[in-house]
């Protein structure tokens, strides 16, 4: 259940201990990308009904950056893994 | 089905089992004018509006469950018009005074209670905000009384005044504001829309929005095609999901709100009093029982229930306020999908599509905005042309640069 999150480095905590970002899917366009790139990044959301992967930053915790995957509609978590290793894999 | 002190002697003679329908059961026509997504407040109050007052009668609301499954019937029945921008004050405003009328308009009790609505400050920074509010609002003609500190323990004497952390120094009330039987709003618009000839179904599911040359033809639904001359969404914490069936890309999240209520108690609470320091709210329902709640559960979630964590953290809030609320017992727990939107505010508006047209954004404060919201959705629907008090609450506002954000917490929906 997403009020228990497993975080890589700190283990099981508590929801409270978190700060919540959201949508972790969609990387930063290049400053000079177009006004267009940049209000869907800013303001539009995907939303999904399901499966869903967000941004959680331990603030009360390790203080990084995670990215939680897990479904919007049962709050199952699949997976936490660092923010960083999360930009590797995709880069990889 | 119509109401008298002699109807219900009538009927209690024959035991209740006489009593009709208060909206037809229709099935679905092939074609329709207009058809609503959404039996909602706001799908059946643009319903009514568009009936009554445009002249648009060839009209369906389609709702997935029964009607007021959805946040009409969840939420605590807050009604208000205490906003502070220029963008929203004069819309909630005009909501507030359709409030006023609405139960003689419908003939329908929606048992509004203008008890008035408090928000406590805690810090003299709080206090310069809500003068700066209250000021706001007297600039759109909408009565805001500062109340301070020694008059408040008069009116409200049982409240933590001299708490560490959170000292009540006072608050700012606007006298008109109050709550209304969420269910009778639901059930008068129904009625109402009904009477005038639009058809409600119930159960009917809208799976898919079917295009020809740019232009919506009508919707797929689990009672089979439906075709329209125009569509409007009105589907609250599902927009998101209805609007991928457009292709529509729109700036929300879907977030749960939890409520809560007591055992019923004698009358106790005479307002509804918001706390300051966080975002519990608290009024006391006419059957006796505390209804309150306060922010979302920070995770964006389409599950109609919370998480405990937040449900301890609301209790917390509560008590800290209201010391004596140890003591009363909670009888149920529940929650509702929020249509958080980017800048916390609605949007009523057309869309890149000729003949499709969106409300949604109501995130956690839509209840008080049903008439308007309704009035102003319809006179779009039937004019093509924006509402003058709905003019700030564009689509492309955030394109713009013109987002409408009261509480300065940018595009992040969990902060609103
Ligand atoms: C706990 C809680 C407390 C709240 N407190 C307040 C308050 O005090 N004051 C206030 O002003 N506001 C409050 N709100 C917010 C308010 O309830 C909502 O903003 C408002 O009800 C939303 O508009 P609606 O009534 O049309 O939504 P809903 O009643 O949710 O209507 C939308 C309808 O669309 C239907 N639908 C969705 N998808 C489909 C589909 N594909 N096909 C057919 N039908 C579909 C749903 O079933 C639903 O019935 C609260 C909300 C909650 C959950
Ligand atoms: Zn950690």
């Amino acid at each position: 259940m997403a009020s228990l999150i497993t975080c890589p480095h700190c283990g099981v905590r508590p929801k409270e201990e978190f700060a919540i970002r959201g949508d972790a899917s969609r990387g930063r366009p290049e400053p000079m990308d177009s006004d267009e790139a940049w209000h869907d990044y800013v303001y539009v959301r995907a939303n999904p009904r399901g499966r869903t992967q967000e941004h959680w930053h331990h603030v009360a915790g390790c203080r990084r950056f995670l990215v939680v995957e897990r479904d919007t509609a049962t709050h199952e978590v699949y997976s936490v893994v660092d923010a960083a290793e999360f930009a590797l894999r995709a880069t990889r | 089905m119509r109401y008298s002190a002699f109807s219900i002697v009538r009927n209690a003679l024959s035991g209740n089992l006489n009593w009709k329908p208060q909206w037809r059961q229709p099935q679905p026509k092939s074609h329709y004018d207009v058809i609503i997504i959404g039996g909602g407040g706001h799908g059946l109050s643009t319903a009514y509006y568009l009936a009554k007052e445009f002249g648009v009668k060839n009209v369906a609301v389609l709702e997935k469950g029964y009607l007021g499954s959805g946040n009409v019937g969840r939420n605590t029945t807050i009604v208000r018009s205490n906003y502070m921008l220029p963008g929203n004050e004069p819309f909630y405003e005009f909501s507030m005074k359709l409030w006023e009328g609405l139960e003689q308009d419908l003939n329908y009790n929606v048992m509004l209670s203008q008890r008035g609505v408090i928000m406590l400050y805690h810090s003299d920074a709080q206090r310069d905000a809500y003068v700066r509010r209250g000021n706001a609002m007297w600039m759109e003609g909408v009565a805001a009384e500062l109340i301070e500190r020694e008059q408040l323990k008069k009116m409200i004497p049982f409240l933590n005044y001299d708490h560490a952390r959170y000292p009540i120094l006072g608050g700012l009330l606007q006298r008109r504001a109050g709550t209304a039987r969420h269910d009778a709003v639901a059930w008068g618009y129904a009625r109402g829309a009904d009477r005038h000839g639009v058809d409600i179904i119930e159960h009917c599911e809208v799976t898919g929005i079917r295009r020809e040359n740019g232009v919506v033809t009508g919707v797929e639904t689990t009672k089979g095609f439906i075709g329209c001359g125009k569509l409007a969404l009105a589907a609250a914490g599902n927009s998101s999901r209805v609007g991928e069936m457009a292709d529509l890309k729109l700036p929300l999240e879907s977030h749960v709100l939890q409520a809560f209520v007591t055992e019923g108690l004698k009358p106790c609470i005479d307002h509804v009093i918001v706390y300051g320091g966080g975002h519990f709210y608290i009024s006391q329902s006419d059957k006796g029982g505390l209804v309150f709640g306060a922010e979302i559960d920070g995770y964006s979630s389409y599950a109609q229930r919370g998480n405990l964590a937040t449900a301890e953290h609301v209790m917390e809030e509560g008590v800290t306020m209201i010391p004596g609320l140890s003591r009363v017992r909670v009888l149920r727990a529940w929650g509702g999908v929020m249509d958080m939107s980017m800048d916390g505010s609605p949007i009523i508006d057309r869309t890149s599509i000729d003949n499709l047209y969106l409300n949604c954004g109501w995130c956690y404060g839509g209840f008080k905005a049903t008439p308007a919201s309704g009035y102003c959705f319809a006179h779009l629907i039937a004019r093509n042309d924006t509402h003058p008090v709905a003019r700030a609450l564009r689509l492309d506002r955030f394109a713009r640069g013109y987002a409408v954000d009261e509480a300065g917490a940018g595009p992040q929906p969990n902060l609103h």
